[in-house]
């Protein structure tokens, strides 16, 4: 209670332009309030009822008209062009971001470190290093905001959404959801905690379970015996898997689709939607069979792969070099 | 004052040509109606009004100490439906609309009596159902219903709530459809499209709005049933459905709600404005086709309700342009409202403070909408306090002001009594001070970051929400004093006369209370609407 804000802190890298932009609209509105409000009261003053004073017959103005609803129209564009640029910046991460795994359920949020560590509830992250979060829900939809940042993004069951931010100033931050979901909407909320890197680093390290989230999902690749069909030489029965996230793949349909954490997720839990030309629709669902921490692991170690490290899991790791780069070529043509 | 050879109380009229529950019951008459209907909404605002003073009594502290949470999950989501679904929507077009259309276009009811009949015995059983859901423990799913939550997990009332949601909006259609029907084809002679009352295209363009977009939220919530009694995938993932399915559809209807209640809003203040300031309304013709703007406008800009639901960029993009260019309708009928008054002869009686008081609330309202239209912006008020304040400022502080405003101007038409003035006026600056009160702090509580629908919060954040709390409680005296001295003045009024505002429009031309059939002689319109100028002056002493 001792010290109420009425600015909220600043410590992301979205905070100075939200703010300027923010500003800005307060400004324009705080002018047009004094404007209108000048103008009902002068008026309504200056024309009040006076004996033997009859009022003038006035049809209008089209000059004013037009002028009123022209001019305003200029501030509009710069409202829009102001707020779609850092929008736009939002939703387009960075490709070398660190990218942590939320999964988000009634009530609590749950972080997986790309690094092993997991954490509920609270999210340490590195100071001025780009951070992505790619975050699932396992009942509703929940939003994860954190005021300090300037940005929020809803959190759905059933697919993934993308967040991105540079943490700017050491601290610990709320983190709140922000869309309503059930008894303990309120009580979903956690910490932002933004440490120097060394720091950071120490905390990473003194963590229980180190063992990476790529690698978790390695181990998982192996066990649900994904690499029987998707092995690292072009002979599977599934597309090669080395080198696929970030780029597009030619569809069975004629379509073709980018391989994101989306697409990933979907050929995962769904693997007849679409299926990459040249295959038949022969993969079993998962859905149910694994959980969304396996499906994040899942992700994380297909992203982990590139043409070079070949696929570790289930096959022989000589043959990583002589694989082709892009299997859908191969296949799909 | 009166010209009439009988006492006015005496002279046959709507409330007295018949006697007895059942005349009222089975009228038709669109004036008795629109009584039935004031009836039911005001008490509905209450019900809705009660929710909200619990919701503020709870949040006088951060910790949750009032109620449970669910009790308040529970509260929160009867507010919203309550005061959306049954006093914002139907509050102005169903009682003073009701009341007024036929009176002003020189008619001698509605074109479809019956059916009017039936759109309020409609929102009735959608009340009384609504009133049930209530008593036996409400929903908790928020006003928005948002899927899976609501299929899903939410309280076993939601089809209940739902249903009560989806017969209302047959009442709004219908009412809608009578309008439409009315205005097209029972206008007096020479009563021109140029020449009716603003009040009147408002009403039209709300019309327009009621009929087209109503039948989608009724097929959202049908679906809506469907996906939680049948496990028919179709907004759960689970299922196989998409959740931003339903908030897509939702939002097409509910969008463009918040013009069903702000339109005819607007329609009552051009009346007030141009009587009060005894001109016609400057740039007539651009404040009548701006309703008609902002109600096909309104249909293009739903998804601006979504910019942080997880659709395409490209798409967020749009939505955001598109909602700039609804602030330009509202803009010029601000614009014009205001420069109605040069040179003009402005008096300030109650309706008049209520006309000021719309101006302020809506237009900071308003320029709020700009902030939310702005993506970034969006991105970090969205969801918060911020949206709160907004959509209050624009839905209750306009739509409340006017209402209260358009009550008193024709509280004579439609009463044959005058309210006391002194009190009326008292009543208005009340309800403005503690309206800005309530809700003007939750303007910084937003861009803070708290969130809404949180039963506790952070206590940095409770400063701020004791301010609107105490806000709360002045502007819940200004809405109860109305209720008080405008039932004292049924008995002890001053007796109104027909035209107490000496005001222009036809449904001053008729006596006061009007006859069943609204005129004794037809009437044929040979002026213009806002004529003040070629009616007598009225001593300034009045």
């Amino acid at each position: 209670m001792g010290n109420t804000p009425f600015w909220p802190e600043s410590a992301s890298n979205w905070a100075q332009g939200v703010d300027a932009l923010y500003i800005f609209l307060v400004l324009v509105s705080v002018v047009m309030c004094v404007l209108i409000f000048g103008a009902v009261a002068f008026l309504s003053v200056k024309f009040r009822r006076k004996p033997g004073v009859q009022p003038t017959a006035i049809e209008g103005s089209h000059f004013l008209e037009i002028t009123w609803s022209v001019l305003p129209m200029f501030f509009f564009f710069a409202f829009f062009l102001g707020g779609a640029l850092i929008f736009f910046h939002e939703r387009t991460p960075p490709q070398d971001a660190s990218e942590i795994y939320v999964v988000a359920k009634q009530w609590m949020w749950k972080m997986e470190h790309p690094e092993g560590p997991r954490e509920i509830n609270t999210l340490h992250v590195p100071l001025g290093k780009d951070v992505k979060l790619i975050m699932t829900s396992m009942d509703v939809i929940h939003s994860f905001y954190v005021p300090a940042f300037r940005i929020k993004q809803d959190v759905l069951p059933g697919r993934y959404t993308i967040m991105w931010f540079r943490a700017t100033q050491p601290g610990t931050y709320h983190l709140f959801c922000a869309e309503y979901c059930g008894t303990q909407h309120s009580g979903m909320i956690g910490s932002i905690i933004v440490q120097p890197e060394a720091e950071y680093q120490t905390w990473l390290n003194g963590g229980s379970s180190s063992v990476p989230l790529a690698q978790t999902g390695e181990k998982a690749f192996a066990e649900l015996g994904c690499a029987s069909c998707h092995r690292s030489d072009t002979q599977g029965r599934g597309p090669l898997l080395a080198g696929i996230y970030g780029r597009p793949v030619a569809l069975e349909d004629g379509r073709s689709v980018m391989v994101d954490e989306n697409y990933l997720r979907e050929s995962i839990l769904d693997p007849g939607a679409k299926v990459v030309a040249g295959f038949r629709p022969v993969m079993p669902t998962f859905q149910g069979i694994i959980s969304e921490e396996q499906l994040a692991a899942l992700v994380a170690y297909v992203k982990s792969l590139t043409p070079s490290s070949g696929q570790a899991a289930g096959a022989a790791p000589a043959k990583a070099e002589k694989g082709p780069p892009q299997m859908k070529s191969g296949r799909s043509r | 004052m009166a010209t009439a050879v009988l006492p006015p109380q005496q002279r046959t009229n709507y409330l007295n040509a018949e006697h007895g529950v059942k005349s009222w019951l089975l009228t038709v008459d669109h004036k008795r109606i629109a009584i039935l209907y004031m009836l039911s909404i005001t008490f509905f605002f209450f019900i809705g009004g009660i929710y909200a003073l619990l919701i503020r009594l709870e949040l006088l502290t951060p910790a949750g100490d009032l109620v449970q949470a669910d009790t308040y999950n529970r509260l929160f989501t009867g507010h919203g439906i309550v005061m959306v679904f049954f006093f914002l929507i139907p509050v102005v077009p169903a009682i003073l609309g009701n009341f007024l259309v036929p009176l002003m276009i020189g008619a001698k009811d509605l074109a479809f009596p019956r059916i009017n009949l039936l759109s309020w015995y409609l929102y009735v059983i959608a009340g009384a159902l609504m009133l049930h859901v209530i008593i036996t423990g409400g929903v908790d799913t928020g006003w928005t219903f948002y899927t899976p939550y609501s299929t899903a997990f939410a309280s076993p009332k939601v089809i209940e709530a739902g249903l009560a949601a989806f017969i209302n909006g047959f009442s709004s259609i219908f009412t809608g459809l009578n309008f439409i029907v009315t205005i097209h084809r029972m206008r007096a002679p020479g009563m021109t499209w140029s020449r009716l009352p603003l009040f009147i295209w408002a009403h039209y363009a709300t019309s327009l709005v009621m009929v087209l977009g109503t039948p989608v939220i009724a097929i959202t919530l049908v679906l809506l049933v469907l996906e939680r009694v049948f496990h028919l995938g179709i907004f759960d993932p689970k299922l196989g459905g998409d959740p931003l399915l339903f908030q897509h559809l939702f939002w097409f209807y509910s969008h463009p709600a918040v013009y069903i209640m702000i339109l005819p809003s607007m329609g009552i203040i051009s009346e007030l404005i141009a009587c009060f300031s005894r001109k016609r309304i400057f740039g007539f013709n651009f404040v009548a086709l701006s309703s008609v703007a902002i109600a096909v406008l309104g249909f293009l800009v739903w998804a601006h309700h979504m910019f942080v639901a997880g659709m395409s960029v490209y798409a967020a993009l749009i939505f955001s342009f598109l909602t700039f260019f609804i602030g330009v309708p509202s803009a010029i009928k601000v614009f014009n409202w205001t420069a109605t008054m040069y040179k003009g002869s402005v008096t300030y009686e109650t309706p008049m403070l209520y006309a000021f008081g719309f101006l302020g609330l809506f237009t900071i309202g308003g320029l709020t909408g700009l902030f939310l239209a702005t993506l970034g912006v969006d991105i970090h008020v969205t969801d918060t306090y911020f949206v709160v304040a907004h959509f209050h400022y624009v839905m209750v502080g306009g739509v409340v002001m006017a209402y209260l405003g358009g009550l008193h101007f024709w509280w004579p038409k439609i009463t044959g009594r005058m309210y006391p003035e002194s009190m009326g006026k008292l009543a208005a600056l009340i309800g403005f001070v503690g309206f800005n009160l309530t809700f003007f702090p939750q303007f910084i509580l937003g861009y803070v970051g708290m969130p809404r629908r949180y039963y506790q919060y952070p206590p940095e954040f409770q400063v701020l929400n004791v301010l609107s709390t105490a806000g709360a409680t002045i502007l819940g005296i200004g809405y109860l004093f109305p209720l008080v001295y405008l039932l004292w003045s049924l008995r002890y009024g001053e007796v109104a006369g027909d035209n107490p505002w000496n005001a222009a429009g036809l449904e001053w031309k008729t006596s006061s209370p009007p006859p069943t059939f609204n005129f004794d002689v037809d009437p044929v319109v040979d002026f213009e609407a806002y004529n003040y100028d070629e009616l007598k002056e009225i001593p300034v002493e009045r």
